[in-house]
């Protein structure tokens, strides 16, 4: 098993004609992911790698039955973008888009309340369950299937991760990057329980930035109810107060989001942190019994 | 982007919540005419940065002479001024802004900023003005009241209601009015301006009974300006960095840092973990750098350039874990740069992910000296070595 997406998954591509939409289109198809549609309003009619491409998310569910939805539209229309495959009825939404107002997602969080869709991202890498299908723009090839679940605020961080984790001989089960943004669909504690009940997923890593408090939450969910081992790890430790550190949400401000609170908050709730990323593979291996 | 309080004031007047009588000045002469035109005494002289902690930096001072508005203003303009959010070098000083002093009774905090956590704007009031709000909220969190605002629905009166028959003791009715009056123009402002906060503190009720915005601090979404044009005669790139200025233009994200070992990273996450590497090394980071996801060859020459102008480095380390960006296009872009300008420091390369036998082939075929790292473990251990060399 994994979670959100599998082998059952049929991708529809908002913003498919544009530059990264058609690009990562193709590396989807090339994974093997079923990318069953594409939306461009006023591009319908047309293809893209022999993809369909359709006015709106709706007829793209209606006619090609897509259920989860990839979105690589430009920041000023993501927002509408994102309300548009909720509107339709799309179960999973990832989002990769960079650069969206504070004030759309505020809309979207509130739009998304009484909806049936979880969002993922925005400002992300996607989501990939190795062997069966990649949402998303990660690189394929270092992803091997297996027990660890992985979950990050980054994304070429997350590659650096499970390339390690690849080599040290642990496969994953569903990787997801949650998004770099202070305002995210979903966060570490809502992928913790959906892995909680996935028997396949037998370990997670955790990997958090500074800004905000998600980690400390997720810390204090897992000291109550997460039963499988965590393994964490905090970047941004040299990060100086009140400056972006590139992701928008990565800022500590007034005391908060320093990585050594939420490395101490993961550390009092008895998970692993390893605080040296290069050594991180073999914490895992060792954690998880590899070695 | 940071407004100056100047040009927050003057957003704020605009929208109709009262501000002290004042004028910005650029050169001493221009407080001699601003003194007599500005009621005094006193009067109170302002450095414009964008840091905080202007108060106890000595930013901000009181004259009780015309004389003594232009000597303050002689004594600030055109000189660093330290405070705790400068750093120890300090930002020069470019602007002044003269103006009146104002008779305060009582002091209040107001802001309006994103609370992550509910993904909804939060309406912040406390009777505890004047101070750092978040010294307040370490100390005594009752005196903080807060109202999350639905979106949809905006602010509403109720909401400011709950506020203000909070406070003890009570306001008088007319002055209940006017913080329900200067709440909702300040949700206004918030909303219709993008921002990601608009704080008054102080806002102050003076002897006479006015509300007045003493201070206030208004900042902008970045991801916004694209609908703020407007706004973007405010920004001030004066205090930046020279070569974060620079990064800017090529839309790199760069901060610079106190360190002497320079970082060329892609992804935000991966350039602020190889930091904290190289800090675990023994060494400090000069810089964070994510040339980007996507990053161009030419994006890839122009940060390795930064980062060359940059007369501190001692070392430098590349960390490339190529997905979008392929490490053969990441190699042709640092021989490009290293063509323009000679690397002299030791040049750590790590490469990893999409075409890395071609990056690594490119680079072995020229003449450009580096030391191969073939994971970050081992560029921890190169850092560390290199560091070590230079001491």
């Amino acid at each position: 098993m994994s979670i959100l997406v599998d082998e059952n998954t049929r991708v529809v591509v908002q913003g498919i004609t544009g530059r990264e939409g058609a690009f990562h289109t193709k590396q989807m198809l090339n994974y093997g992911t079923v990318v069953a549609a594409g939306v461009t309003p006023g591009k319908g009619g047309k293809q893209v790698k022999g993809v369909p491409v359709f006015n709106t998310v709706y007829e793209a569910v209606e006619k090609e039955s897509a259920n989860v939805s990839c979105i690589f539209v430009p920041p000023p229309s993501a927002g509408d973008a994102i309300m548009e495959a909720a509107s339709a009825g799309l179960g999973v939404i990832v989002c990769i888009t960079e650069g969206i107002p504070i004030l759309d997602m505020v809309k979207v969080a509130s739009f998304l309340k009484d909806k049936n869709s979880v969002l993922i991202g925005p400002n992300c890498p996607g989501i990939i369950s190795p062997g069966k299908t990649k949402v998303g723009i990660m690189p394929g090839p270092i992803h091997k299937p297996g027990g660890m679940a992985v979950i990050s605020r980054s994304g070429t961080l997350t590659y650096e991760v499970v390339d390690q984790l690849t080599r040290a001989g642990l496969g994953q089960s569903t990787c997801i990057g949650i998004g770099g943004d202070p305002i995210i669909g979903t966060t570490f504690i809502d992928h913790l329980k959906r892995f909680k009940d996935d028997p396949e997923t037998k370990g997670v890593v955790l990997i958090g930035e500074i800004g905000g408090t998600t980690e400390e939450e997720a810390a204090e969910y897992i000291r109550k109810e997460f039963d499988k081992p965590v393994i964490a790890f905090i970047a941004g430790q040299t990060a100086p107060p009140g400056r972006r550190m590139g992701h928008a949400g990565a800022i500590i401000s007034g005391g908060e989001g320093k990585a050594e609170n939420k490395i101490k908050a993961l550390e009092d709730a008895g998970i692993t942190v390893a605080l040296d990323l290069g050594s991180l593979g073999k914490t895992a291996s060792k954690i998880m019994g590899k070695s | 982007m940071k407004l100056h309080e100047f040009q927050a004031k003057d957003i704020l007047g605009k929208a109709g919540i009262t501000v002290p009588n004042g004028q910005l000045v650029t050169t001493s002469d221009q407080a001699t005419t601003v003194v007599q035109i500005i009621k005094g005494p006193p009067w109170m002289i302002k450095a414009q940065i964008h840091a905080g902690g202007r108060g106890k930096g000595g930013g901000i001072k009181v004259a009780h002479y015309p004389y003594e508005v232009v000597t303050a203003t002689e004594s600030l303009l055109g000189k660093p001024l330290v405070t705790r959010q400068t750093g120890p070098d300090g930002v020069v000083v470019n602007q002044v802004l003269i103006e009146e002093g104002i008779d305060i009774d009582r002091e209040y905090y107001l802001s309006v900023s994103i609370d992550r956590s509910t993904a909804e704007p939060v309406m912040i009031f406390s009777q505890a003005g004047g101070m750092d709000i978040e010294e307040v909220a370490a100390q005594s969190p009752a005196l903080i009241l807060k109202e999350h605002i639905d979106p949809v629905v905006g602010w509403m009166p109720h909401q400011a209601r709950n506020l203000v028959y909070k406070l003890d003791p009570p306001a008088q009715p007319a002055t209940i009015r006017k913080f329900i009056s200067v709440m909702a123009n300040v949700y206004r402002i918030f909303l219709t301006l993008d921002c990601s906060l608009v704080e008054i503190n102080p806002l102050a009720i003076t002897k006479d009974g006015r509300i007045i915005a003493v201070d206030t601090k208004i900042s902008i979404d970045d991801n916004a300006l694209f609908r703020q044009k407007e706004l973007l005669e405010f920004e001030d790139t004066r205090e930046k960095d020279s070569l974060e200025l620079m990064a800017d233009k090529y839309h790199l994200s760069y901060i610079r840092l106190k360190g002497n070992v320079g970082a060329m990273v892609n992804g935000a996450g991966l350039a602020m973990a190889t930091m904290d590497v190289i800090k675990m090394a023994g060494a400090e980071p000069a810089n964070f750098l994510d040339v980007g996801g996507g990053a161009s060859e030419e994006m890839v020459t122009k940060g390795l350039e930064i980062i060359l102008k940059d007369k501190r480095i001692k070392a430098i380390i590349i960390n490339i874990f190529g997905g979008i960006l392929r490490c053969d296009v990441l190699a042709r872009g640092v021989l490009a740069a290293a063509k323009k300008k000679s690397i002299r420091v030791p040049l750590i390369v790590r490469l990893e992910g999409t075409n890395v036998e071609e990056g690594k082939e490119i680079l072995r075929n020229s003449d450009l000296k580096f030391l191969v790292a073939n994971n970050l473990a081992e560029a921890a251990k190169l850092i560390a070595k290199q560091v070590s060399k230079a001491e």
